[in-house]
């Protein structure tokens, strides 16, 4: 009895002592939501820390300019390049050939990949290949494309084409799987044929996961783009670094830089948007 | 006979060689009937139920309906699954109105024949909201004018109330049962909920688990189905000897299965 009580004590010191619970925080939330200020204090430092390390680097430490350029030179060689009207041809020359090329790229792999993703015999038949081919970089393909098509459009075009199309459809065919197998039966329950529910059931259902794959595919796009442009181009963004390169011209790498990474973050927001406005339904929002 | 169920066997292959789902099911509905299959898990009560439905072809043995054969699935049959499987991008009406949109009925009478039923499930008010704005009874209201739309000679309905909260699940039972009794439709449900079994129908089959079997019928005979019936003995007896079979049964599975 008196053993009992003991272990009974002891148990009971233990409890309030050791085991504490869990301290709320706000900080270290897990997968939580955090307060709306806070939230953008932290953008805000995301932005401006990098922006003032540098600013102090460029203006009190001894780096050559030709290395690093001071925010303010590159602002007035974003100027000077923004008022001879180079820039915004180059950027323009760059979107046009990641549109056309990625939209040839998503014109093809969405219904491939829904197809891929809603017949499993389809699936068999070109997952293996597909599968392969994703793998193999697509700057590999550029002494071939330049050998089969030259140095015009055609090859900086193909080649954004061929790096992404293979994720596309794979990342479609994906989605597919997330049609719930009950709703598809439901669908055939109503009357449905298999072509009415491949149109109207699985295909509006994996929109959201569309806009999502091709979010995600055209940041791989925008990057081959340049790397087209570095190798071989008159005009467009890369073209403009690759230049500047040669003469050293350190301010206007970091324009284009900037402007190449600024476009892309658009690009992937506007997608963003895209879902939110048009997919209320979707559980990504 | 309305729905004859003739001598229906069901084996899947799986790894470990044949598996028995279903064993020689006999059951005869008679149109208007509401009529409750219950059994323990394992008992093959919705595989049985997707067999109707046409969704699944049994290994043998023979389902008509109105002395036609069930040979695949179609509008002829309704049926609501456990998980609301609404079109979560269209909207309440939209969703009622797409089997008819799927025959290709005309859109005025769509939207004619979809606006009456969802008066009837009582979600009027609510035709323009998209599935995840309504709360789980609603979504399963919604299923049920869908299928109802179509009008179709039975309503399957698998497991339809078993992922409400206690409150809906009970206002969803009144619901059902008003609505069969205006409609005068066939209905089929399937459940391990003992309580709606004996509140619903007016005949249950009881199924034993692996391999599932018919163990016993039992006609409930209840002179009002409002909500305090439960609390009447007669209820009760029913009830209690539904557990008690369904007990017995899904026990006796479970050490069959063992063996």
């Amino acid at each position: 009895m008196q053993l009992k009580s003991r272990n009974n004590r002891d148990r009971d010191s233990l409890n309030a002592e050791n085991r504490s619970s869990l301290r709320p925080s706000v900080f270290w939330r897990l997968v939580e939501d955090i307060p709306q200020p806070l939230n953008w204090v932290l953008i805000g430092i995301s932005i401006g820390l990098p922006l003032i390390l540098w600013w102090g680097v460029t203006t009190f430490g001894s780096i050559d300019a030709k290395f690093l350029p001071s925010p303010a030179a590159v602002a007035i060689a974003f100027q000077r390049l923004w008022s001879t009207g180079e820039l915004q041809q180059d950027t323009i020359a760059s979107l046009w050939r990641v549109g056309v090329g990625f939209f040839l790229s998503a014109l093809f792999a969405i219904p491939i990949g829904i197809v891929m993703g809603s017949f499993r015999s389809i699936r068999a038949l070109l997952e293996p290949l597909f599968g392969l081919m994703r793998y193999m970089p697509a700057p590999a393909f550029i002494p071939l494309l330049i050998l089969y098509q030259g140095i015009d459009e055609a090859p900086k075009v193909m080649l954004i084409f061929i790096g992404t199309f293979f994720f596309n459809a794979l990342m479609v065919m994906d989605t597919v799987k997330f049609v719930s197998k009950d709703l598809i039966e439901a669908t055939y329950i109503l009357g449905g044929n298999r072509l009415q529910t491949l149109l109207m059931v699985i295909f509006p259902h994996v929109i959201p996961g569309i806009l999502d794959a091709c979010r995600i595919n055209l940041a791989a796009a925008w990057q081959l783009v340049i790397v087209a442009e570095l190798i071989a181009a008159t005009e467009g963004l890369g073209r403009r670094i690759s230049v500047a390169g040669r003469f050293l011209r350190t301010d206007e790498i970091f324009v284009g830089i900037i402007v190449i990474g600024t476009i892309g973050l658009a690009l992937d927001l506007l997608f963003q948007y895209l879902i939110r406005v048009f997919c209320k339904w979707s559980e990504r929002n | 006979m309305f729905v004859q169920i003739d001598n229906i066997s069901k084996q899947f292959q799986t790894q470990s060689g044949n598996l028995t789902v279903l064993k020689n099911i006999n059951i005869n509905i008679d149109r208007g009937e509401f009529v409750c299959i219950v059994g323990a898990s394992g008992s093959g009560k919705s595989t049985l139920l997707r067999q109707i439905a046409g969704l699944d072809t049994p290994s043998s043995g023979e389902i008509r309906i109105a002395g036609v054969p069930v040979k695949g699935p179609s509008p002829d049959r309704g049926m609501v699954f456990q998980n609301y499987t609404l079109y979560p991008w269209l909207s309440v009406q939209e969703n009622t109105e797409f089997g008819l949109k799927l025959q290709g009925v005309s859109k005025r009478e769509r939207r004619e024949r979809a606006s009456y039923y969802l008066n009837v499930v009582g979600l009027s008010d609510f035709a323009r909201c998209l599935p995840n704005e309504l709360s789980g009874g609603m979504k399963q209201r919604v299923a049920i004018a869908r299928a109802l739309v179509c009008e179709p000679q039975i309503l399957l309905m698998d497991e339809p109330f078993g992922a409400l909260d206690i409150h809906t699940k009970e206002s969803m039972h009144e619901f059902i049962i008003d609505l069969w009794q205006r409609t005068k439709i066939t209905i089929l449900s399937i459940t391990h909920d003992v309580e709606e079994a004996v509140f619903l129908s007016n005949r249950i089959f009881v199924l034993s688990s692996r391999p599932g079997t018919v163990k016993k019928e039992m006609t409930i005979n209840l002179a009002e189905r409002g909500a305090n019936i439960k609390r009447h003995t007669i209820f009760q007896d029913y009830r209690d000897e539904l557990m008690v079979l369904l007990r017995q049964y899904g026990a006796e599975g479970l050490v069959a299965a063992k063996v």
